[in-house]
Protein backbone atom coordinates (compact mmCIF):
# COMPACT_ATOMS: atom_id res chain seq x y z
CA UNK A 1 0.00 0.00 0.00
CA UNK A 2 2.91 2.47 0.81
CA UNK A 3 4.25 2.03 -2.33
CA UNK A 4 1.11 2.43 -4.60
CA UNK A 5 0.02 5.42 -2.60
CA UNK A 6 3.47 7.06 -3.11
CA UNK A 7 3.69 5.79 -6.69
CA UNK A 8 0.40 8.03 -7.31
CA UNK A 9 1.91 10.94 -6.72
CA UNK A 10 1.41 11.18 -2.81
CA UNK A 11 4.54 11.87 -0.08
CA UNK A 12 3.98 8.63 2.60
CA UNK A 13 5.96 8.20 5.77
CA UNK A 14 5.64 4.46 6.94
CA UNK A 15 5.72 4.09 10.80
CA UNK A 16 6.09 0.93 11.77
CA UNK A 17 8.47 -1.72 14.04
CA UNK A 18 10.03 -4.16 11.76
CA UNK A 19 11.99 -2.05 9.57
CA UNK A 20 13.78 -4.39 7.43
CA UNK A 21 9.89 -5.48 6.22
CA UNK A 22 8.92 -1.74 5.52
CA UNK A 23 12.31 -1.79 3.24
CA UNK A 24 11.01 -4.89 1.24
CA UNK A 25 8.24 -3.45 0.82
CA UNK A 26 9.49 -0.26 -0.62
CA UNK A 27 8.92 2.31 1.40
CA UNK A 28 11.07 5.50 1.02
CA UNK A 29 10.49 7.55 4.37
CA UNK A 30 10.12 4.76 7.59
CA UNK A 31 9.84 6.06 10.90
CA UNK A 32 10.51 3.08 13.69
CA UNK A 33 7.72 2.79 16.49
CA UNK A 34 7.72 1.03 19.51
CA UNK A 35 6.10 -2.33 19.65
CA UNK A 36 3.94 -4.70 16.68
CA UNK A 37 1.07 -4.25 19.26
CA UNK A 38 1.08 -0.60 20.26
CA UNK A 39 3.52 0.87 17.44
CA UNK A 40 2.36 4.12 18.71
CA UNK A 41 1.78 3.60 22.43
CA UNK A 42 3.30 1.98 25.25
CA UNK A 43 0.97 0.59 28.03
CA UNK A 44 3.95 0.70 30.58
CA UNK A 45 3.67 4.54 30.45
CA UNK A 46 1.31 6.87 32.35
CA UNK A 47 -1.20 8.21 29.78
CA UNK A 48 0.25 11.64 30.14
CA UNK A 49 3.54 10.26 28.99
CA UNK A 50 2.60 8.02 26.37
CA UNK A 51 0.83 10.83 24.72
CA UNK A 52 3.58 12.52 24.70
CA UNK A 53 5.68 9.70 23.66
CA UNK A 54 3.32 9.39 20.76
CA UNK A 55 3.06 12.93 20.09
CA UNK A 56 6.83 12.68 19.05
CA UNK A 57 6.87 10.12 16.82
CA UNK A 58 4.02 11.42 14.99
CA UNK A 59 6.24 14.95 14.88
CA UNK A 60 8.84 12.63 13.41
CA UNK A 61 6.84 11.42 10.82
CA UNK A 62 5.98 15.24 9.78
CA UNK A 63 9.37 16.07 9.91
CA UNK A 64 10.10 12.84 7.42
CA UNK A 65 7.66 14.74 5.05
CA UNK A 66 8.80 17.76 5.04
CA UNK A 67 13.11 16.32 4.28
CA UNK A 68 14.24 15.64 0.41
CA UNK A 69 15.34 12.27 0.69
CA UNK A 70 16.86 10.43 -2.21
CA UNK A 71 16.98 6.97 -1.73
CA UNK A 72 15.00 5.02 1.40
CA UNK A 73 15.49 6.62 4.51
CA UNK A 74 14.82 5.37 7.96
CA UNK A 75 14.25 8.50 10.53
CA UNK A 76 16.24 7.32 13.85
CA UNK A 77 16.10 9.63 17.02
CA UNK B 1 23.95 -39.78 11.89
CA UNK B 2 23.36 -35.73 11.69
CA UNK B 3 22.18 -33.82 14.76
CA UNK B 4 20.13 -31.05 13.64
CA UNK B 5 18.94 -27.93 15.98
CA UNK B 6 15.31 -26.82 15.01
CA UNK B 7 13.59 -23.51 14.87
CA UNK B 8 10.30 -22.61 15.97
CA UNK B 9 7.58 -19.85 17.06
CA UNK B 10 5.58 -19.85 20.09
CA UNK B 11 2.47 -21.04 17.80
CA UNK B 12 4.21 -23.96 15.95
CA UNK B 13 5.79 -25.38 19.78
CA UNK B 14 2.01 -25.04 21.26
CA UNK B 15 2.98 -22.43 23.74
CA UNK B 16 -0.13 -19.82 22.37
CA UNK B 17 -0.72 -17.47 19.57
CA UNK B 18 -1.02 -13.96 19.52
CA UNK B 19 -1.17 -13.56 23.16
CA UNK B 20 2.30 -15.37 24.00
CA UNK B 21 4.27 -13.58 21.04
CA UNK B 22 6.17 -11.97 23.01
CA UNK B 23 7.71 -14.72 24.93
CA UNK B 24 12.16 -14.78 25.09
CA UNK B 25 14.47 -17.81 23.12
CA UNK B 26 14.23 -20.81 24.80
CA UNK B 27 15.93 -23.98 23.72
CA UNK B 28 14.47 -27.48 24.71
CA UNK B 29 16.15 -31.11 24.25
CA UNK B 30 14.67 -33.07 21.57
CA UNK B 31 12.07 -32.50 18.93
CA UNK B 32 8.85 -30.00 19.41
CA UNK B 33 5.66 -29.79 17.07
CA UNK B 34 6.58 -30.36 13.17
CA UNK B 35 10.01 -31.31 14.04
CA UNK B 36 8.59 -34.98 14.82
CA UNK B 37 7.53 -35.03 11.11
CA UNK B 38 11.30 -34.20 10.08
CA UNK B 39 12.41 -36.96 12.12
CA UNK B 40 10.55 -39.06 10.33
CA UNK B 41 11.13 -37.71 6.73
CA UNK B 42 14.99 -37.88 7.76
CA UNK B 43 14.62 -41.55 7.48
CA UNK B 44 17.54 -42.23 10.23
CA UNK B 45 20.25 -40.35 8.74
CA UNK B 46 19.41 -37.58 10.98
CA UNK B 47 17.92 -36.42 14.22
CA UNK B 48 16.63 -32.96 16.13
CA UNK B 49 18.11 -32.86 19.07
CA UNK B 50 17.46 -29.43 20.57
CA UNK B 51 14.48 -27.28 19.53
CA UNK B 52 14.65 -23.15 20.10
CA UNK B 53 11.75 -21.39 20.45
CA UNK B 54 11.28 -17.85 20.38
CA UNK B 55 7.60 -15.56 20.16
CA UNK B 56 7.11 -13.59 17.03
CA UNK B 57 7.34 -10.27 18.05
CA UNK B 58 9.77 -10.49 20.82
CA UNK B 59 12.42 -11.43 17.74
CA UNK B 60 10.93 -9.26 15.85
CA UNK B 61 11.29 -6.37 18.43
CA UNK B 62 14.63 -7.44 20.29
CA UNK B 63 16.31 -8.76 16.72
CA UNK B 64 20.12 -8.47 17.91
CA UNK B 65 19.56 -9.57 21.41
CA UNK B 66 17.73 -12.33 20.59
CA UNK B 67 19.54 -13.34 18.05
CA UNK B 68 22.62 -13.59 20.03
CA UNK B 69 21.21 -15.84 22.59
CA UNK B 70 20.02 -17.91 19.86
CA UNK B 71 22.92 -18.45 18.00
CA UNK B 72 24.37 -19.48 21.76
CA UNK B 73 21.91 -21.69 22.32
CA UNK B 74 22.77 -23.62 18.61
CA UNK B 75 26.21 -23.68 19.66
CA UNK B 76 25.50 -25.44 22.55
CA UNK B 77 24.49 -28.30 20.60
CA UNK B 78 27.12 -28.15 17.72
CA UNK B 79 24.98 -29.51 15.05
CA UNK B 80 25.30 -30.44 11.51
CA UNK B 81 22.23 -28.86 10.22
CA UNK B 82 20.12 -26.00 11.30
CA UNK B 83 16.41 -25.84 10.17
CA UNK B 84 14.07 -23.08 10.60
CA UNK B 85 10.09 -23.21 10.38
CA UNK B 86 8.58 -23.70 7.50
CA UNK B 87 6.75 -20.15 8.31
CA UNK B 88 4.28 -20.55 5.47
CA UNK B 89 3.37 -16.97 5.22
CA UNK B 90 3.79 -15.30 8.72
CA UNK B 91 5.59 -12.38 8.30
CA UNK B 92 7.32 -11.79 11.77
CA UNK B 93 7.97 -15.80 11.77
CA UNK B 94 9.49 -16.38 8.10
CA UNK B 95 11.68 -13.14 8.99
CA UNK B 96 12.99 -14.66 11.96
CA UNK B 97 13.72 -17.75 10.39
CA UNK B 98 15.50 -16.54 7.57
CA UNK B 99 17.34 -13.71 9.71
CA UNK B 100 18.36 -16.43 12.14
CA UNK B 101 19.39 -19.21 9.36
CA UNK B 102 21.56 -16.57 7.95
CA UNK B 103 23.31 -15.64 10.65
CA UNK B 104 23.67 -19.75 12.32
CA UNK B 105 24.98 -20.37 8.50
CA UNK B 106 27.63 -17.14 8.53
CA UNK B 107 28.65 -18.17 12.17
CA UNK B 108 28.35 -21.46 12.87
CA UNK B 109 29.24 -22.33 9.27
CA UNK B 110 26.28 -25.44 9.20
CA UNK B 111 24.23 -25.62 6.64
CA UNK B 112 20.65 -24.29 7.20
CA UNK B 113 17.05 -24.39 5.54
CA UNK B 114 14.19 -22.32 6.41
CA UNK B 115 10.80 -22.66 4.23
CA UNK B 116 8.30 -20.25 3.77
CA UNK B 117 5.59 -18.94 0.86
CA UNK B 118 7.00 -17.05 -1.96
CA UNK B 119 5.41 -13.91 -0.62
CA UNK B 120 6.56 -13.99 2.42
CA UNK B 121 8.85 -10.95 3.52
CA UNK B 122 11.21 -13.51 5.02
CA UNK B 123 11.78 -14.48 1.35
CA UNK B 124 12.81 -10.96 -0.55
CA UNK B 125 15.16 -10.40 2.38
CA UNK B 126 17.20 -13.87 2.37
CA UNK B 127 16.77 -15.58 -0.47
CA UNK B 128 19.82 -14.70 -2.18
CA UNK B 129 21.84 -15.69 1.22
CA UNK B 130 20.06 -19.24 2.04
CA UNK B 131 17.85 -22.00 0.93
CA UNK B 132 14.50 -21.30 0.96
CA UNK B 133 12.13 -24.17 0.47
CA UNK B 134 8.89 -22.56 -1.09
CA UNK B 135 5.64 -23.60 0.54
CA UNK B 136 2.02 -23.08 0.15
CA UNK B 137 0.68 -20.00 1.97
CA UNK B 138 -0.47 -21.89 5.36
CA UNK B 139 -0.13 -24.72 7.88
CA UNK B 140 -1.69 -27.06 5.29
CA UNK B 141 1.30 -27.14 3.56
CA UNK B 142 3.54 -28.77 6.10
CA UNK B 143 3.08 -32.27 4.72
CA UNK B 144 4.34 -31.27 1.47
CA UNK B 145 7.05 -28.72 3.03
CA UNK B 146 8.79 -30.82 5.24
CA UNK B 147 10.18 -33.88 3.03
CA UNK B 148 10.98 -31.15 0.66
CA UNK B 149 13.33 -29.02 3.49
CA UNK B 150 14.32 -32.25 5.10
CA UNK B 151 15.66 -33.86 1.47
CA UNK B 152 17.59 -30.77 1.34
CA UNK B 153 19.00 -30.29 4.63
CA UNK B 154 20.59 -33.79 4.50
CA UNK B 155 22.02 -33.00 0.99
CA UNK B 156 23.34 -30.34 2.11
CA UNK B 157 24.99 -31.94 5.04
CA UNK B 158 26.67 -34.64 3.23
CA UNK B 159 28.51 -32.11 1.03
CA UNK B 160 26.28 -33.33 -2.09
CA UNK B 161 25.68 -31.44 -5.53
CA UNK B 162 22.42 -28.78 -4.91
CA UNK B 163 20.25 -29.24 -8.23
CA UNK B 164 18.16 -26.37 -9.66
CA UNK B 165 15.54 -24.50 -7.76
CA UNK B 166 12.69 -26.88 -9.47
CA UNK B 167 14.77 -30.17 -9.18
CA UNK B 168 14.66 -29.32 -4.98
CA UNK B 169 11.68 -27.14 -4.57
CA UNK B 170 13.90 -24.08 -3.10
CA UNK B 171 13.07 -19.87 -4.05
CA UNK B 172 15.32 -19.04 -7.22
CA UNK B 173 18.51 -17.54 -5.44
CA UNK B 174 19.59 -15.83 -8.55
CA UNK B 175 22.79 -17.98 -8.72
CA UNK B 176 23.89 -18.51 -12.32
CA UNK B 177 25.91 -21.65 -12.09
CA UNK B 178 28.19 -22.86 -15.69
CA UNK B 179 26.73 -26.30 -16.92
CA UNK B 180 27.92 -27.87 -20.85
CA UNK B 181 25.27 -27.95 -22.52
CA UNK B 182 24.44 -30.62 -25.34
CA UNK B 183 23.31 -28.20 -27.92
CA UNK B 184 25.31 -24.81 -29.03
CA UNK B 185 24.03 -21.07 -28.05
CA UNK B 186 22.41 -20.42 -31.08
CA UNK B 187 20.67 -23.10 -31.89
CA UNK B 188 19.37 -22.71 -28.20
CA UNK B 189 18.33 -19.52 -28.68
CA UNK B 190 16.71 -20.09 -32.18
CA UNK B 191 15.04 -23.22 -30.85
CA UNK B 192 13.30 -20.71 -27.77
CA UNK B 193 12.62 -17.98 -30.64
CA UNK B 194 10.27 -20.64 -32.13
CA UNK B 195 8.74 -21.70 -29.57
CA UNK B 196 7.91 -18.51 -28.67
CA UNK B 197 6.59 -17.09 -31.64
CA UNK B 198 4.44 -20.41 -31.59
CA UNK B 199 3.36 -19.38 -28.23
CA UNK B 200 4.66 -22.66 -26.52
CA UNK B 201 5.79 -22.12 -22.87
CA UNK B 202 9.69 -21.81 -22.76
CA UNK B 203 12.36 -20.67 -20.38
CA UNK B 204 14.66 -17.96 -20.65
CA UNK B 205 18.50 -19.11 -19.64
CA UNK B 206 19.12 -15.56 -18.32
CA UNK B 207 16.53 -14.50 -16.13
CA UNK B 208 16.25 -10.65 -15.30
CA UNK B 209 16.11 -9.57 -11.94
CA UNK B 210 12.59 -7.64 -11.52
CA UNK B 211 13.30 -4.11 -9.36
CA UNK B 212 10.02 -2.42 -8.12
CA UNK B 213 11.32 0.53 -6.56
CA UNK B 214 9.36 3.77 -6.44
CA UNK B 215 11.38 7.20 -6.05
CA UNK B 216 10.39 9.43 -2.57
CA UNK B 217 8.35 12.16 -4.07
CA UNK B 218 9.19 15.74 -3.27
CA UNK B 219 9.13 16.84 0.41
CA UNK B 220 6.07 18.95 1.92
CA UNK B 221 7.00 23.01 1.84
CA UNK B 222 4.69 24.12 3.76
CA UNK B 223 2.83 20.96 6.60
CA UNK B 224 1.24 24.01 8.53
CA UNK B 225 -1.35 24.38 5.27
CA UNK B 226 -1.05 20.70 3.89
CA UNK B 227 -4.24 18.02 4.42
CA UNK B 228 -2.80 14.88 6.01
CA UNK B 229 -4.76 11.18 5.39
CA UNK B 230 -3.97 8.51 7.82
CA UNK B 231 -3.96 4.91 6.38
CA UNK B 232 -3.29 1.70 8.58
CA UNK B 233 -2.69 -2.26 7.73
CA UNK B 234 -3.30 -2.39 11.99
CA UNK B 235 -6.96 -3.18 11.20
CA UNK B 236 -8.48 -0.64 13.18
CA UNK B 237 -12.05 -0.09 12.65
CA UNK B 238 -15.22 1.32 13.82
CA UNK B 239 -16.52 -1.14 16.95
CA UNK B 240 -18.26 -3.81 15.41
CA UNK B 241 -16.24 -4.02 12.42
CA UNK B 242 -19.28 -2.80 10.45
CA UNK B 243 -17.58 -4.02 6.84
CA UNK B 244 -16.67 -7.18 8.31
CA UNK B 245 -12.46 -6.69 7.47
CA UNK B 246 -10.85 -10.13 7.49
CA UNK B 247 -8.81 -10.85 10.53
CA UNK B 248 -6.39 -12.60 8.07
CA UNK B 249 -6.12 -12.81 4.21
CA UNK B 250 -7.97 -9.49 4.02
CA UNK B 251 -9.86 -9.03 0.48
CA UNK B 252 -11.19 -5.49 0.78
CA UNK B 253 -10.39 -2.03 2.82
CA UNK B 254 -12.86 0.16 4.48
CA UNK B 255 -13.23 3.84 4.32
CA UNK B 256 -13.98 5.77 7.72
CA UNK B 257 -15.38 9.39 8.75
CA UNK B 258 -13.95 10.49 11.28
CA UNK B 259 -15.19 14.33 11.37
CA UNK B 260 -15.47 15.36 14.99
CA UNK B 261 -13.67 12.87 16.32
CA UNK B 262 -10.94 13.95 18.79
CA UNK B 263 -9.86 10.48 20.18
CA UNK B 264 -10.27 7.19 19.77
CA UNK B 265 -11.43 5.07 22.97
CA UNK B 266 -12.23 1.62 23.18
CA UNK B 267 -15.94 2.06 23.28
CA UNK B 268 -15.78 3.40 20.15
CA UNK B 269 -13.15 1.90 17.56
CA UNK B 270 -11.33 -1.54 17.77
CA UNK B 271 -8.83 -3.94 15.64
CA UNK B 272 -9.70 -6.48 13.58
CA UNK B 273 -6.42 -7.56 13.00
CA UNK B 274 -5.82 -11.16 13.68
CA UNK B 275 -1.82 -11.20 13.68
CA UNK B 276 -0.77 -9.43 16.89
CA UNK B 277 -2.33 -9.72 20.68
CA UNK B 278 -4.95 -6.97 20.29
CA UNK B 279 -5.48 -6.26 24.07
CA UNK B 280 -3.37 -2.72 23.79
CA UNK B 281 -5.07 -1.68 20.64
CA UNK B 282 -8.41 -2.26 21.94
CA UNK B 283 -8.18 -0.18 24.68
CA UNK B 284 -6.47 2.74 23.22
CA UNK B 285 -6.94 2.36 19.38
CA UNK B 286 -4.80 5.73 19.68
CA UNK B 287 -1.42 3.27 19.72
CA UNK B 288 -2.15 1.96 16.51
CA UNK B 289 -3.73 4.88 14.89
CA UNK B 290 -2.66 8.25 16.18
CA UNK B 291 -5.58 10.61 15.84
CA UNK B 292 -5.64 11.98 19.07
CA UNK B 293 -2.29 13.48 18.58
CA UNK B 294 -3.22 14.60 14.84
CA UNK B 295 -6.36 16.53 16.28
CA UNK B 296 -4.06 18.04 18.93
CA UNK B 297 -1.50 19.25 15.86
CA UNK B 298 -3.96 20.38 13.86
CA UNK B 299 -5.89 22.54 16.57
CA UNK B 300 -2.24 24.22 17.11
CA UNK B 301 -1.84 24.61 13.68
CA UNK B 302 1.26 22.39 13.09
CA UNK B 303 -0.62 20.67 10.26
CA UNK B 304 -2.77 22.40 7.68
CA UNK B 305 -5.90 19.52 8.25
CA UNK B 306 -6.24 15.71 9.09
CA UNK B 307 -8.29 14.63 6.42
CA UNK B 308 -12.06 13.42 7.11
CA UNK B 309 -11.59 9.84 6.25
CA UNK B 310 -8.98 7.44 7.28
CA UNK B 311 -8.50 4.34 5.37
CA UNK B 312 -7.90 -0.01 7.08
CA UNK B 313 -7.10 -2.85 6.39
CA UNK B 314 -5.62 -5.58 7.95
CA UNK B 315 -2.43 -6.22 6.80
CA UNK B 316 -1.75 -10.49 8.39
CA UNK B 317 -1.24 -12.39 4.89
CA UNK B 318 -2.75 -10.50 3.10
CA UNK B 319 -1.42 -11.01 -0.64
CA UNK B 320 0.45 -8.51 -2.35
CA UNK B 321 -1.19 -8.37 -5.80
CA UNK B 322 -4.42 -7.11 -2.98
CA UNK B 323 -2.70 -5.09 -0.89
CA UNK B 324 -1.63 -3.43 -3.98
CA UNK B 325 -4.82 -2.97 -5.39
CA UNK B 326 -5.67 -1.42 -2.06
CA UNK B 327 -3.15 1.14 -2.02
CA UNK B 328 -3.87 1.88 -5.51
CA UNK B 329 -7.55 2.73 -5.02
CA UNK B 330 -7.06 4.45 -1.70
CA UNK B 331 -4.41 6.95 -3.57
CA UNK B 332 -6.87 7.49 -5.94
CA UNK B 333 -9.60 8.87 -3.69
CA UNK B 334 -7.02 10.90 -1.51
CA UNK B 335 -5.99 12.62 -4.70
CA UNK B 336 -9.37 13.32 -5.15
CA UNK B 337 -10.03 14.96 -2.20
CA UNK B 338 -6.80 16.84 -2.42
CA UNK B 339 -4.63 15.05 0.12
CA UNK B 340 -1.13 16.31 -0.14
CA UNK B 341 0.82 13.55 2.49
CA UNK B 342 0.24 10.39 4.31
CA UNK B 343 0.76 8.78 7.29
CA UNK B 344 0.34 5.17 7.12
CA UNK B 345 0.96 2.40 10.77
CA UNK B 346 1.93 -0.66 10.60
CA UNK B 347 1.57 -2.88 12.99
Amino acid sequence: MVKEIERAGIPVVHMCTIVPISKTVGANRIVPTVAIPHPLGNPALSKEEEKALRRKLVEKALKALQTEIQEQTVFED
Amino acid sequence: MFKVVHYLNQFFANIGGEEKAHIPPEVREGFVGPGMAFNNAFKGEAQIVATVICGDSYFAENTQDALKQIIEMVKKYNPDIFIAGPAFNAGRYGTACATIAKAVKDELGIPVVTGMYIENPGVDLYKKDIYIISTKDNAAGMREAVPKMAALALKLAKGEEIGTPDQEGYIERGIRKNYFASERGSKRAVDMLIKKIKGEPFETEFKMPIFDRVAPNPAIKDITKAKIALVTSGGIVPKGNPDRIESSSASKFGKYDIEGVYDLTSETFETAHGGYDPVYANQDPDRVLPVDVLRELEKEGKIGSLHRYYYATVGNGTSVKNAAKFGQEIAKELIADGVQAVILTST
